[in-house]
């Protein structure tokens, strides 16, 4: 395209609905937030 | 659900329910804003552009609608009910292994360590049997966390030498693999500390709140000395004994330095490349509080952190912080991002004396005690709220366009303001989305510096 750059690529939420909520990924407040939720950095175990 | 803003110079643009960003140029953006209320025609006459480029613009749009990657739908809700109802286990512990801590930090949430409780120690045999408890509740989980935190848990070292020790001997027994992490203050923290946690620990969290009179001021000593002397050169031998990874300098920034991104500088200045800074969470009358009117100072301060990040970044200087971290292409799966933290679920925290609360921010809190170690819980119907908690189970996540990065925020806030789980903090909200814009921002940058290259 020339006018849209797509950071992500072609790849959507609703394509991880059938393997998804396997369960095996980090829990966010194991690692820096103890007051806060934050989950759009976690990497999903099954993507590694 | 389209949001789009501009930021830095680029022009972005996210598509909530897919997950899309994409980066746009101008025409193409006003396109955008135009594009669900007003027909081709209309776009044609309000906009200030010539009719190819207006046409060129409204071509790439509407192939990127075809292809579900802009104005998608929210088709999640039932999805989330049906993982919802799947039975979980519990996959992390925190363990509060010292109520009892050496430092007087003035917003302590955990009240100088003590929880609304007096002092205590965790004993080895509560550690062995929390680890049981986890091991047992797990299901066929194999990656099992345990955080280490207080209190100060290098007040009760040798128990977490043993926890670990125990915690490794059933590992190959029972299919495990624990996942350490030690949360510390860093005032007795020594090379013995060190090597152990450089072995065992898959993460450590450096608690320092930046500049020296920032962290002295809220972070002093029991006697009211400094900690930053004491605790600044440890941390840097510690990070860099870590190769700079698997660990974070955290902080947390007050009303008392809403210019908190120098903070974060000063850590990334002395050779941090891994740091943490988080707004305070207290209530309204603690004069260190955030309030709403600190809002536009907080978004200019996240502003100027995430432009110099993109700076360092290109002169070879990067860091990480880990607020800014998304990932736009690996990250979870939309269950996980609609369903939250797993606290009261697949996540627990343990009291000295072996209490099961929901999660760290909860202990004290009598009405969410949940079982102990010992037992299991006995109240699954507080389990049960926090399971059925979600992004539509709140009113304000439905029209955010951060819900899919914050799965609804942190329960604990919302219960500290609002007296229950099910709502959300506004001022936290207010300031997850700017980091997400910031953050975003980010990955455009890079990308482009990726392209010029």
């Amino acid at each position: 395209m020339k006018r849209v750059k797509t950071l992500t690529g072609k790849k959507t939420y609703a394509g991880s609905m059938c393997k998804g909520g396997c369960g095996e990924c980090q829990t966010s407040c194991q690692s820096a937030c103890k007051t806060s939720c934050t989950v759009g950095n976690q990497t999903c175990e099954n993507h590694k | 659900m389209v949001h789009q803003y501009k930021n830095n110079g680029y022009n972005i643009v996210m598509d909530v329910c897919s997950g899309a960003v994409h980066v746009v140029d101008d025409v193409t953006y006003d396109v955008i804003a135009l594009f669900s209320e007003k027909s081709p025609d209309e776009i044609r006459r309000l906009l200030p552009y010539e009719d190819q480029e207006i046409e060129e613009a409204l071509e790439e749009v509407i192939s990127l609608k075809e292809e579900g990657l802009l104005f998608s739908e929210d088709i999640y809700e039932e999805y989330i009910e049906e993982v919802k109802n799947r039975k979980t286990v519990v996959k992390a512990l925190c363990l509060h292994i010292a109520h009892d801590c050496n430092l007087a930090c003035r917003y302590c949430f955990a009240g100088e360590g003590e929880y609304k409780g007096d002092r205590s120690l965790m004993s080895p045999e509560v550690g062995r049997a929390a680890l049981d408890f986890l091991v047992q509740n797990s299901g066929s989980r194999h990656n099992l966390e345990v955080d280490f935190f207080g209190g100060e848990p290098t007040m009760n070292f040798d128990v977490v030498r043993e926890i670990v020790r125990y915690g490794r001997s059933l590992e190959d027994k029972y299919d495990k693999h624990f996942r350490f992490t030690l949360t510390t203050n860093g005032i007795l923290l020594d090379d013995e500390i060190m090597d152990f946690a450089n072995r065992e620990m898959d993460n450590v969290v450096l608690s320092i709140d930046g500049r020296k009179e920032v962290n002295d001021y809220m972070r002093p000593t029991k006697n009211g000395r400094s900690s930053y002397d004491i605790i600044m050169p440890k941390f840097i031998r510690f990070a860099e004994s870590r190769q700079q990874e698997r660990y974070y300098v955290r902080g947390t920034f007050t009303r008392r330095n809403l210019d908190f991104s120098r903070d974060v500088l000063h850590l990334a200045d002395a050779g941090f490349k891994q740091i943490s800074m988080e707004p305070v969470v207290s209530s309204p009358e603690e004069p260190y509080s955030i309030r709403e009117e600190d809002l536009p100072v907080i978004f200019e301060e996240y502003d100027r952190l995430a432009a110099e990040m993109v700076s360092r970044s290109r002169e070879g200087r990067w860091f990480n912080f880990f607020h800014f971290m998304i990932d736009l292409t690996g990250g979870p799966c939309v269950a996980k991002r609609l369903s939250g933290c797993g606290s009261g679920t697949e996540y627990l925290a343990v009291t000295p004396w072996g209490d099961l609360y929901p999660c760290h921010q909860f202990v004290g809190e009598k009405d969410y005690l949940l079982g102990d170690v010992y037992k299991g819980i006995e109240r699954a119907e507080i389990c049960d709220a926090f399971r059925s908690c979600n992004v539509y189970t709140k009113k304000k996540c439905r029209d955010c366009f951060a819900r899919f990065y914050c799965s609804g925020g942190c329960a604990a806030n919302s219960y500290k303001f609002h007296g229950t789980i099910d709502d959300t903090c506004d001022l936290s909200c207010e300031m997850e989305r700017k980091r997400v814009e910031c953050a975003i921002m980010i990955k455009a940058a890079l990308a482009q510096e990726g392209e010029d290259e």
